[in-house]
Order: structure tokens, then sequence, then C-alpha cells
């Protein structure tokens, strides 16, 4: 039998059972995009937030106060720990050689107002190096200037949303806000950026550290941002700020977190839920395959008395086979482009929405799912079919 | 050419053994034109199948153009059914979604003819049966005897040596029956060898000779111009 034919055949046999053709695409489709969706949302996910580590930059060592003792307990809440002082940080500055950039940060809640309007916003209470190591860039005006760390001066930079709340057209720089109590000049305005590990960087103030922490009436620093010149340096950093701090406070008292560490086991959990995922679409490919395999076999029970005729002008097992075959992959690689074709629709959308959110499938879900369609239907397909060819050909006509 | 020797069919059912065929032997030469006659439930249309290889039988020996078909493999035994045998049911099974000139297209579709030579032969079989004009219809557009017409057409298009028919007629009306028998005389006429199936003493008279099977034997053979005797036999004795 000629190829074509062979086609031409199975192309007919499938448009005279339409419904049941339409049923095994869709089954094969919805499989194939369950499959490619979910993993590219899992793989999206674990980019995103990867990407949120790495705009940090992977050089930057954070110092938290209080240790994380084994208990488990979270640095910072329960216990009193030490303060960690403006004092630690610029010691820190100067003793730490491998350290390009140390930040101090003070940070909480005011409200911030310009006559009537007014916000409740995110403070941050830091220094000039703070624009560098968090990636920032200024969209007008200029960022904190460089000054003794404890001397407060009555500045802020806005983020850029907030800046359009209190100022609207206005043009902002050189404008006064209130910040809780004190009063401070507008001098710059930061590029809008989203949402930074939990932070919205466009609805926030930023101001020098004194004036934060004699707003918030606070004696200890939130954290010390180190960033380090070289990246393999990076553990003998912390091994001094542990050292120099123990030395300050007569105990080790700190808690040091590296961009290595934290984004490593976020990724880790992360690459697991996109295995898991992957694992749920693949039963859900399963399922479609074992729809597919129904509605074949309800198709070939049906087709055994053609079978059988077909058997009788002469057709061979293996041509009935190949027939079936041919049906089985026709219907499951349509179904299989169908569903990429949806899933590809359906990312492009959730981009869309979200532009920051990278929803790529990953290109083994789209190799695997494809494979697996092709590899379900055919089998599916072709496993009812056998049964019916192997049959004596007057059996199968049904004793006619 | 066609040689049985002691041909039996056994179905056990439940435990219980059924002799649809018990013990045929018969020879049938090349071109002749032989009726198979019998009371319902006596073995003809086991006895046709097994000729035209759709089923084999329990044992004995059937050599079809000196060849012993038991031994042959389903390959070979598709080959066979595919060049030497037509076959033509009561029932005229076409493919439905098919249409006329589709359904007699595909045994030479399967055989692997090229697509310019299958046109042309499904021509002149179209023309052979007189339905030419109805080549892009589907069976549902097409009454009884056209049908019948279109199978004898798919039969025929390998251009066999052997036509198989059971009770071609056996649904046809009076008028479209006498059509189809006319055909297959002149099939036979051209040198076809023709094995019909019948209860209709009517078509049974145009066979050159009547082999009566009764309970899987045969139990009389007789020329064609004997079988006004038996009409009276079997009267209403078909369902
Ligand atoms: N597939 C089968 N299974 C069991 N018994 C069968 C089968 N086919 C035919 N028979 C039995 O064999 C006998 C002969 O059947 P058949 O050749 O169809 O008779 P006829 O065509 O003369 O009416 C009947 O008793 C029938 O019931
Ligand atoms: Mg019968």
């Amino acid at each position: 039998m000629r190829p074509l034919d062979l086609l031409g055949l199975a192309w007919g046999a499938l448009a005279g059972q339409r419904l049941r053709a339409g049923l095994s695409l869709v089954g094969v489709a919805v499989g194939v995009a369950a499959v490619v969706v979910l993993t590219a949302l899992g793989e999206g996910a674990r980019r995103y937030v990867s990407g949120q580590f790495e705009s940090l930059g992977t050089n930057l060592l954070i110092v938290i106060p209080g240790k994380n003792e084994t208990t488990g307990s979270i640095p910072g809440i329960g216990g009193a720990p030490n303060d960690l002082t403006l004092e630690d940080a610029e010691a820190l500055a100067r003793r730490i050689p491998q350290a390009e950039l140390v930040v101090p940060l003070a940070v909480g809640n005011e409200t911030v107002s310009r006559g009537e309007r007014r916000r409740q916003v995110t403070v941050i209470g830091a220094t000039d190096g703070f624009l560098e190591a968090r990636r920032l860039a200024m969209r007008s005006g200029s960022f904190l200037p460089e000054a003794d760390w404890d001397r407060a001066s009555p500045v802020a930079v806005l983020g850029s949303q907030l800046a359009t709340e209190l100022f609207e057209h206005e043009n902002p720089l050189g404008g006064v806000v209130r910040v809780g109590e004190a009063r401070a000049r507008v001098i710059g305005i930061l590029e809008q950026r989203g949402t930074q590990l939990g932070v919205n960087m466009d609805d926030l103030v930023i101001v020098p550290v004194a004036s934060a922490m004699q707003f918030f009436d606070r004696r200890s620093l939130f954290r010390v941002l180190i960033q380090v010149g070289v990246h393999t340096e990076i553990a003998l950093a912390e091994q001094r700020v542990i050292d120099i701090l123990a030395e300050r406070h007569g105990e080790e008292d700190v808690t040091c977190l590296t961009q290595d560490a934290v984004s490593g086991a976020l990724g880790g959990i992360l690459a697991v839920l996109t295995l898991a995922v992957a694992g749920i679409a693949g039963v859900s490919l399963t399922v479609a395959g074992i729809g597919i395999m129904n509605v074949m076999l309800v198709s070939v029970s049906e087709r055994t008395p053609e079978v059988g005729l077909l058997r009788a002008m002469g057709a061979r097992r293996r041509q009935i086979l190949a027939l079936f075959l041919v049906e089985a992959v026709l219907l499951s690689s349509a179904g299989g482009v169908i569903g990429l074709t949806a899933s590809w629709l359906a990312t492009q959308l959730v981009m869309l929405w979200y532009p920051s959110f990278p929803a790529q499938p990953p290109a083994w879900a789209i190799g695997a799912s494809l494979a697996l369609s092709l590899v379900v239907g055919a089998l599916f397909g072709v496993l009812p079919a056998r049964g019916a060819s192997r049959l004596d050909p007057v059996i199968a006509l049904g004793g006619k | 050419m066609i040689e049985l020797a002691d041909i039996w069919r056994t179905y056990t059912m439940g435990g219980e053994e059924l002799h649809a065929l018990a013990g045929v032997s018969e020879t049938i030469e090349k071109g002749e034109h032989v009726a198979v006659m019998g009371p319902s439930g006596s073995g003809k249309s086991t006895l046709l199948n097994m000729l035209g290889c759709l089923d084999r039988p329990t044992s004995g020996s059937y050599r079809l153009a000196g060849r012993e078909v038991g031994d042959l493999p389903d390959t070979e035994l598709s080959r066979v059914r595919q060049t030497e045998i037509g076959f033509v049911f009561q029932s005229y099974p076409l493919v439905a979604r098919l249409d006329a000139a589709a359904n007699v297209e595909l045994p030479m579709v399967f055989a692997g003819i090229g697509r310019a030579e299958r046109r042309e032969r499904v021509r002149r079989a179209m023309q052979a049966v007189g339905i030419e004009g109805r080549a892009k219809h589907r069976p549902a557009e097409m009454s009884g005897g056209q049908r019948q017409r279109v199978a004898i057409a798919r039969a025929t298009v390998m251009e066999p040596k052997i036509l198989l028919a059971d009770e071609p007629t056996g649904n046809l009306d009076s008028a479209s029956g006498t059509q189809v028998l006319d055909l297959l005389d002149r099939m036979s006429a051209d040198g076809l060898t023709l094995i019909v199936v019948t209860h209709d003493p009517g078509v049974a008279r145009r066979a050159d000779r009547i082999v009566v099977l009764g309970d899987g034997r045969i139990v009389r053979r007789m020329a064609g111009s004997q079988v006004t005797d038996l009409a009276r036999l079997f009267s209403g004795s078909e369902a």
C-alpha cells in the first residue's frame, strides 16, 4: 500500500467519525497544554524568584542583628538581641578590606504627607551606597549625598509612584514633604522598579540613616548590607564580620545571609515544585491517553465488520494495523500541535498581565509532552486494533 | 481447480460440538457455474467462507490451484483473497463513508496499484455492472440493487478467477435481482468460476450444476435444469 493512499484512508476514516476524533483530539490537546502550561508556571516562578535575588547582585552579604539559634527562632524576632549600631557599621566599613560597599539600613513605616495628601509608606534610612547595592536607578534629581553616616539631614528620595501621588503634575524636586513629624526636601525620584524582595520600591521614601533612626527613635539598625568586590571572597568577608562584631559585642550575636545560600535554597525548593507540577501534568496526559484508548476501543469494536471486510478483500494484518496507527498518530500529533498552540497563547496572556513573570515552558517539557502524547496516542490507538486484525475475517465480518 | 476432500468445520459451544460442515468432498473445475442450495443452517455460508479463505477447516484438505490452503501463512492467504477470489455477500457490506467509486477502488489500494491505473479500472468495472453514473454516490444514496452491483464491481475489479456469492439476490426485489443475476451470468460466460449460494430455485436454475447441502453434508448433486423438482422441497423453509 502506498503511503499517500494510507494517509488518505486514515484521513477518510477520521473524517467519518468526527465526534470521536474530536474528543480524542481535545484529550491530547488538553493533556499537552496542561503539561506545558503547568511547567511554564513552575519554571516561571523559579526564574522570577532567582531573578529577584540576582537583581541584588550575587556579591551581597546581609548582616542581621540577633543570632540564628539552633532552636530555629527567626533572627531579630523573639529574644532581645544586642543592638547593631551605626558605629558597628562604621567599624565594618573600616576593617573589612574585601568590602566595596557597606550600607547601614534602618527600616520602618511612617506617614508621609504633603499638604492634605498623606500616605503610610515604608521609610528606608540608608546611605549613598544603597543606590548601587540595590541596583537602583534615578529618574530625576540625585540620590542621598555622600556624608557622615551619623549626621541627620532633612532630605528625601521618593519612589516614583509616591512622587506622583504627592505631587501629581508638579515637579517634586525641591518640594517639601513631611515624614512623620520632620520636614524633608525632595532631592530625587527613583526610576520605576516594582516589587523587590517584598518591598514596593516605587512607593517608599529613602532618607539618611541617621535621620531615620531619629524618626523611629531607635538605636539599632535593621540590617547592614555589605557588597564584596570579588565573589570568591564572600566567605572570607563573612568570617571577618562575625569576628569584628563578636569582638565589639563580647559575644557572637549577628547572623550573616549570603545571596548564594538564600537563592540556592529557594531555587532548590522551586525546582522540586516544577517537578511536582510536571508530575501532575504527566498524570493528566496519561488520563487523556486513557480517554483516547476508550474512544479507540469503541471505534475499533464498531469497525470490526469493516476490518473483516477489508481482510476479505485481501488486506493484510499489517496493513490494517498501519491504518489504525496512522489514524492514531494523526490524531495525537494534531492534538499535540493544538495543545502547544493553546499553551503558547496561555503563557503569552500570563506575560501580558504580569510582564515581570517569565512564564516560559522548559524545552524538556515541550519535548516530553509531545513525545508522550504521540506514544500514548499510538499505543492506545493500535492496541485495540490488534485484536480486530487477528480475528478470522469471517468472525470479524460478523458471520455474514 | 478447487478440490475439497473430507472437509469438517466444527464449532464448540458450551462444551457441545456443532458440525457446520461434516465431511464435504467436491471438485469444481475452472469456469464452472455452481449453485449451492440447502435449508437454513445446513452449512452453505460456512462452505462458501471456507472456499473464499475467510475461514479454515477444522480438518480435511482444501486444494486451490494445486496448493494446500491450510498450509499457507496469513500473508499468503491475504494475497490469494486479493488476487484469486472475489466475494459478494447477501447484505452488500460497503464502507458507508466512501462513495461508490472509492468502494470499488479499495481492494486495489491495499494491493498497491497506482492511482492512474486504479481510476481506469474503477471506470471499467463500474461500466461493466452498469453503475458508472453513480460513482460519486454514497451507499446510503443508492438502492439495494445498485449497492449490490457496486459490491460486484468491487469483487471483480482485481480480476479474480473465482467469484463467490452468498445469496446475492436475497435482499433484492425481483427486477434488480434479475439484473444482478444477468450480470453474474455474463461474467461466468466470460470464463469466471462462479459459485452462488441460494435458496431460490430460479437462481439455481442458471447454474451448470447444483450441490444440495443438508446438515453439513452434500445430500444431492444435480444439473441446473433439474432444479424444478426441488422448488417444492425447499419452498418456505428458508428464513
Ligand atoms: N461463528 C459460529 N459459531 C457457532 N456456530 C456457527 C457459527 N457460524 C455458523 N454456525 C452454525 O453452523 C451451522 C451452519 O451455518 P451456516 O453455514 O451459516 O448455514 P446456512 O448459510 O446454510 O444458513 C448453523 O447451525 C450455524 O448456527
Ligand atoms: Mg447463510
